[in-house]
Order: C-alpha cells, then structure tokens, then sequence
C-alpha cells in the first residue's frame, strides 16, 4: 500500500510538470489551432538560460523570474516574427513551421551549451517532505509551483480585464474585434504566456531528468498525450488530464510488468491513440462541428 | 467556455493540383532518366553510395507524397514505416537467408499492413490530430525496436548487420554500382506506378476526399476505405525504401530511425512542392545533400541551417521545386516564342 501511495504521490509531481506543457500547448492550440510542435524545445531553451543566469551568479528565484520574463518576451518574438505572417497558410505550412523552429531551437541550444548532460539545481532540496518518506521536497515543490500557477492564471482569465479579452478573442475572433479588441496581439500574448508556462515545466523537471538539448522529448509527448486526454480545447482539461497521465504512467510503470523506463514512449502513444480513437474531444473539450 | 456549438469550415490542407501538374512531359522525363543512368560511369563509388540513398529517400518522400498530395493526409511518422521495412528486409536476409531482392516486397507488404491498421485510427483524425498521432508514433518506435522481447530477432540496441549483395550473371561492376542500378529500376518502377495510382479511380477518389472530405462521401466515394488505403501505399512504398536503405547501408539499428528521420522526409516533400511527384528526388536532394553543407558551413549548426531554409522556403517559394520547375517552364516558352 506504501508503494502505492508513493506511486500515485511521484505521478502527481511529474504530472504537475505534463499539465503546464499540456496547458501551454492548449494555449497556443486555442489561439491558433496548430500543435507547437517546438513547445518542448522553447522549454529547453529557456531552462538552459536559466541555468546561465545561474552560472553567472544570479541566484535561483531571481534567474527564475528573469527567465520567466525573457521566455514571454521570445515567444512573442517568435509569434509577431515568424508565424503572424503563417496566420492564413494551410496546415502544412504551418506544421513545416514548427518543425523548422523545432530544429533550429535544438541545433542552436547544442552549439551554445553543447550536448553534455548538465545537473540542474533544484530550490527546494531533496530531501524527504515533512519527514515522510512518500515524497521529496523538491517533488512537493513542483506541485506547489504548479498549483500557484495554475491559481494565478484562473485568476487572470476569470477577473481580469485582458484575461476576458484573450477568453474573447480565441472563443469567437471575429465578434471579438467587432467590440475592440487587439484579437492578433491576443494571439501573441498567449504565445508569451506559452512560453513562459513552458519555461516554468522546463526549470521544474530539469534536476529529474538533467539539463541537455533533448531533455524535453518524452516530456513534449506525454504533455501532447495530457492535453489530448483532457481536450484541446480546454485549458482545465490540459491541467487535469496532466495529472491522470502523470499518475498512469507511473502505476503503469510500477504495476505492468516489462512496462518500466524502456516503454515509457510508447505508453504514451498507446494513451494518444486510445483517446483520440474512443473519445477524439477528450474528456473536457467540445467537439468541433464542420459545416459543409 | 461559450455555449455557441463552434462551426468550422475547414480549408483543404493542400491547395487542389490539376492532375497534369503532378507529372513531367515525356521529353524532361526521359532527359532525367538518361542523366540518372549516365552519371554513376563518372564517378567516385562514395558518390555512388550517395547517389543510392538520394534514390531511396526520394522512394520515401514520394511515399509522402502521394499520402499528402494525394489524399490530403499528414504523417509525421514515415521513419516509423521506414524502419519497419528495412528490420523485416534485414530479418529475412539474416535470420532467413532469402535474397535481398525477394525480401523487399515482403517489406512492401508487411508495411502496406501496418500502415493499414494504423490508419484504421487514423482515418478518424484529421490534420493536427493526425500529424499529432504519428509525431507520437515516430518517437516510440525506437523504444519499440530496442524492447528485449524481439532481440533474438533485432538484436536490440546493437542492431543487425547485413551484407551487401554482388552483382548477379558476372555483370562487370562493383557492388556499389549494381546497387545503384537496381535501386534506379525499383525506383522507376515506384514512380511510374505511383503517377498510374493518382491517375486511376483510386487516385481521383484521393483527391476527392483531399479538396473536400464531406463532398466526397456524397459522391458515394467511402472515404473510410479510401483513406486508410492511402495510408496502407504510403506506408508499403516507405517500407520498399526503407528495405533498399538497410541493403545499402548494410546496417539497421534503432537509432537511424528517430523522429529525425520522420522530420527530414517531412521537409524533403514541403522542399520538393506538395502533390507534385517529381519534386521527391529534388526533395530528397535537399535532405541528403544540404545537412553536408550546413555542417561545412558550421559543425553543429546543421540543425539551425537545416530549419531556416526551411522558413526560407515556406515563406519565399511555399510550392516548392514545382514553382521553380514552372517559372522555368513559363521561360522557356517565352523563349521559343521569340
């Protein structure tokens, strides 16, 4: 029973880290509706520049602020320069885009810090929490960064002014403009908040899973498999679905015999598949109606 | 969110191509093919070698092509298929002991079933969910390939060896050079059949279901069975492809096929035009060729070289080789005019 609980307690702390790359995919899917196919690598990319900070002698929460920043900074950078004007290009286009940018994130992090595998520090130690041996701290503090976060964006999208806008503008673009608002630098705002969401999972799961180039890979698909279980659509879906993939593939990998690290892939293609084939909506989205 | 039902009319993924230009004329076609024949005689073996592999990726990328193109599919897991043929090829020729040339259609038709079943999900999602399902499947396949279950079979992480065939009756050329040949041929052999394909009723009833899914159905074309046919093809020819590749390397391991492998066949098509079949082997060109050159350029930069081309491309030329190949046309007509 111990084991048990200690599973489900580790998938709630990967999962914190699935549900902000699921809520900052949705994020984008909902302003755009593309996949960021390069969300992981923007991730990586702000991770490794956090740990320059670092290196250059900031300390943890103030590079961690400051990376928070420059990540929402580039990925309205990144928006207004390369994928406004893609805004009316078919699928493909698009798809092509996030490939490019997804290769040209990896090869650029590889020359600046190259591909060594680098520990990453961790503000919460890792020792056991509150003395039991469940969970470490540093578990403990992922998923109080993400529950603060989480928190934080419910409320800027539920009282705010700008949190209505952005609601506005990707529920229904053309009402929105028709009563004033800005609907194209909403889209790139919620590319900012993408990425600095991003930037967040990336510093969060780093000390597990070390700082390198393609740290980001089985996480980018589990976040993609997160976001599918709870719907593309909804951003509480996203979270939530974050969580249950977290906790299943850890009591997967604990309870299915054979299924330990070596399958954790295609665990998570099996999940990708299972949903979009028995419920393509995910458990909170709406399905999408096509008029002929 | 809003209790306003969301109506989309979606846009056709690839813009509709007449069906005349997706293919050269007669006279560029045979120029191409007598270049293609002639060139190896002059030669260093090394250029030989890359000359195969040129051939085989543009087998892949048409494979792509005809899925995309064609029937207004995505996938972003060819090396997945490509990976499966090249293990059933080298399982046969190292475990079984049959010729290299009879493992390939058996390689062909083992994909052409995987790609089949695997479209039987498919077929349900359409664009992102499509593109999403098999970018997720291009990243498990290694995990898949390295499981310790097949490693009698595929030998695991260390991969298989396979030795590289002679040329057969005495012919006077090096294994390299035969190689070549026999890869020209299958390739002709693909292209001719794939051009025929996109020609016959099948071949229009994938572009049907292309310019619009739901106009399709009501012409009584069963979208379901199309689809997935597509996607069984498609699959079947990366599969021949991805058996000639593992003759000509000699060597098939689990890493060769990562999701970079999916990515670099992916842009051999965008690079070589959507829908229009001779851009494969400029395509290819591009993705065997242009990595070379970027490392040259700066040793571990190919990454970055590798995407702003191709942003370059998506943003200057979004058709592809077939823009070029039609502003040449228009200038050689204006040519002849004068």
């Amino acid at each position: 029973m111990e084991l048990f609980t200690n599973q489900i307690l580790a998938g709630i702390a990967t999962g914190a880290i699935y549900a902000c790359m699921a809520l900052a995919v949705v994020m984008i899917y909902q302003a755009i509706d593309h996949l960021n196919f390069a969300q992981g690598e923007m991730a990586m990319f702000s991770t490794f520049i956090s740990w320059q900070l670092m290196q250059w002698g900031i300390p943890y929460w103030g590079a961690f602020v400051l990376t928070l920043a420059l990540s929402f900074a580039g990925g309205i950078a990144i928006e207004r320069l390369l994928f406004k004007p893609l805004a009316k290009a078919p699928i493909l286009t698009n798809v092509a885009g996030f490939i490019a940018l997804f290769a040209i994130i990896n090869s650029v992090a590889g020359l600046i810090w190259d591909f060594t595998i680098k520990q990453y520090p961790t503000p919460f130690g890792s020792h056991p929490f509150l003395g039991s041996q469940l969970i470490s701290t540093h578990q403990a503090g992922m998923i109080g960064v993400t529950v603060v976060l989480l928190i934080l964006l419910y409320f800027f999208f539920q009282f705010t002014r700008m949190g209505l806008a952005m609601r506005a503008a990707a529920s229904l673009p053309e009402s929105a403009r028709l009563v004033g608002i800005n609907t194209s630098w909403m889209i790139a705002l919620g590319w900012g908040m993408a990425a600095a969401i991003g930037s967040i999972a990336g510093m969060m799961i780093a000390p597990v899973v070390f700082l390198e180039p393609n740290m980001m890979g089985g996480v980018l698909i589990y976040g993609f498999a997160a976001a599918v279980l709870g719907g593309l659509t909804s951003p509480l879906g996203a979270v939530i679905g974050g969580f249950l993939v977290g906790i299943f593939e850890n009591l997967a990998g604990t309870y299915i015999p054979g299924a330990g690290n070596e399958l954790k892939l295609p665990i998570a293609l099996a999940l990708i598949i299972v949903v979009l084939v028995v419920k393509p909506a995910g458990l909170f989205g709406r399905p999408i109606v096509k008029r002929v | 969110m809003s209790a306003i039902q969301e109506s989309v009319t979606e846009a056709p993924v690839v813009e509709a191509v007449p069906k005349k230009a997706m293919t050269l004329g007669y006279g560029t076609s045979l120029v191409m093919l007598a270049l293609l024949i002639a060139v190896p005689l002059f030669v260093k073996n090394f250029i030989i070698f890359q000359l195969t592999m040129l051939l085989i990726y543009a087998i892949a990328v048409l494979a792509l092509n005809i899925l995309t193109g064609g029937s207004g599919q995505f996938s972003l897991g060819q090396s997945a298929f490509y990976a499966v043929g090249a293990y059933t090829s080298a399982i046969l020729m190292e475990h079984g002991g049959i010729n290299y040339a009879l493992t390939l259609p058996v390689a062909g038709i083992v994909c052409f079933g995987f790609g089949f079943l695997f479209g039987q999900p498919a077929l349900r999602l359409s664009g992102v969910y499509l593109a999403l399902a098999t970018f997720a499947l291009a990243t498990a396949m290694p995990q898949l390939l390295k499981l310790g279950a097949f490693e009698y079979w595929t030998g695991g992480v260390q991969g298989l060896v396979v030795t590289k065939p002679d040329a057969p009756f005495g012919l006077p050329m090096g294994q390299d050079m035969w190689l070549y040949y026999f890869t020209l041929a299958i390739s002709i052999a693909i292209y001719i059949f794939s051009v025929n394909l996109l020609k016959s009723r099948s071949g229009r009833a994938f572009m049907a279901i292309r310019d619009n899914e739901i106009a399709a159905s009501a012409m009584g074309i069963d979208v379901a069975l199309y689809k997935t046919l597509a996607f069984g093809v498609s699959a079947g020819i990366t599969g021949v492809a991805g058996g000639l590749g593992a003759i000509a390397v000699q060597f098939v391991a689990p890493d060769s096929y990562t999701i970079t492998l999916a990515i670099s066949l992916f842009l051999g098509m965008v690079v070589g035009g959507v829908g229009w079949l001779p851009g494969s082997i400029v395509g290819s060109a591009f993705i065997i060729f242009v990595p070379n050159i970027a490392e040259g350029i700066s040793k571990g930069l190919s990454g970055a070289v590798f995407g702003v081309l191709l942003f370059l491309v998506i943003f200057l030329v979004p058709h592809g080789a077939r823009q070029g190949a039609i502003v040449a046309q228009h200038l050689i007509g204006k040519l002849r005019k004068n």
